[in-house]
């Protein structure tokens, strides 16, 4: 029982220690990145489908995309208000978001997701 | 008597407040799939060529040298993004020329043709109709479409395990020991590149069939070589087929090739 003091001390030190990053952090989360849409993206006003589900699911669609056209020689996707779209990473998507840097990028790197897309696929921009 | 009816009531009740909490649920759900909004779908391009199974016929009689070759080749590799390495044990080859006897090491004769020995041969994957590649495969991604029978590379779920090259009898796939970016000299923006790590092979041309277009081998061969359709008795692959005495590569494996060549 004599060493309550230690053990106390020890305690509250071994908790500072824990949750340091939290209230070292505190107050400093840095805002969620703002993508820049391109002018192209901007006169189109949409993309192939609604922004919240673009935002949510796009890396769904690209599965899909990449599934249909690779394996079942579909290419062309035709979205519920009927229009028609070539399912092409290099060639549709990043032919209107023609900033990589500032709209894919952006919100890659902020949630620190770092898909091999760009292993393969080219950005037409970036390679000159 | 009483007694049961009031436990049937409540039984009833419990059951009715049970549907009722689960109407929005279930009318989320009717929102959600379906509803008025149609579905997105997929579907080929209009302009597609169509086959049962797509073939090749080479003409070797009107094959006099490399030069010959040389356009096809080129035009192939470049479109392709298929890249060059000076060490030939990282070559990459989509379409490339050969011996005749290293080409049909089954059918050498002792005092050969002179002219069949001399001339280059120009070689491909034979999209076979029987692929061992595609049984050698751990991953499905190699694979024969369904719908031309061409065999194609899903570069996506390739693991690099190179079970297909060992399968397959003709060397047509080359293994990306690294990457092979840095070694293409001119790249074509509208075709990806390979990765490290991944199998690559001819692919027929897949991209360019399904816009309406021959593969651009032929387009550049100068009538040497003829595509089309094997299973249409009137394609121009039949036409040839029909007139002509052809081979095809180590038949007697059994892999049924689709590239026939005209001696």
């Amino acid at each position: 029982m004599n060493d309550r003091k230690y053990i106390m001390t020890g305690l509250v030190i071994f908790l500072a220690i824990v949750t340091f990053p939290f209230w070292y952090n505190l107050g400093k989360a840095s805002p969620g990145p703002e993508v820049k849409l391109s002018d192209k993206a901007k006169a189109a006003k949409q993309c192939v489908m609604p922004t919240e589900y673009m935002r949510a699911e796009h890396m769904q669609l690209l599965d899909l995309w990449r599934h249909s056209v690779v394996r079942n020689a579909e290419r062309i996707y035709v979205n519920p208000s009927g229009k028609e779209f070539t399912m092409s990473l290099s060639n549709t998507c990043l032919d209107c978001h023609n900033n990589k840097a500032d709209f894919c990028d952006k919100c890659h790197a902020y949630a620190s997701v770092t898909p091999y897309c760009w292993d393969c696929h080219v950005d037409p921009k970036e390679v000159k | 008597m009483m007694e049961t009816s009031r436990r049937t009531f409540l039984q009833m009740a419990g059951i009715a407040a049970v549907g009722l909490s689960a109407k929005p649920v279930l009318d989320a759900f009717a929102a959600e799939h379906g509803g008025a909004e149609a579905l997105p779908s997929v579907k080929p391009g209009p302009d597609g060529l169509k086959a049962k199974q797509w073939a090749m016929v080479i003409d070797t009689r009107k094959i006099k040298s490399s030069k010959d070759l040389e356009p096809m080749i080129e035009a192939c590799h470049k479109m392709h993004n298929v890249p060059h390495f000076a060490d030939k044990h990282h070559e990459i080859k989509w379409i490339w020329e050969e011996e005749y006897k290293h080409a049909f090491p089954t059918d050498v004769a002792k005092f050969m043709d002179e002219r069949l020995e001399r001339i280059p041969f120009l070689v491909l994957c034979n999209h076979c109709e029987n692929p061992p590649c595609v049984r050698a495969c751990p991953t499905q991604a190699t694979f024969k479409r369904p719908s031309d029978g061409i065999v194609m590379m899903d570069f996506h779920r390739c693991i690099g395990c190179r079970f297909c090259m060992a399968a397959c009898p003709y060397g047509a796939r080359s293994f990306n020991f690294q990457d092979p970016r840095p070694f293409i000299k001119e790249s074509n923006r509208e075709f990806p590149t390979r990765m490290k790590g991944v199998v690559e092979k001819c692919n027929f041309c897949a991209e360019r069939i399904a816009v309406g277009k021959q593969p651009v081998c032929v387009e550049v061969s100068k009538g040497i070589l003829t595509f089309g359709d094997l299973y249409d008795p009137n394609s121009a692959v039949r036409a040839l087929l029909k007139e002509n005495f052809t081979i095809r590569r180590k038949q007697n494996l059994g892999t049924e090739p689709s590239v026939y060549y005209i001696v």
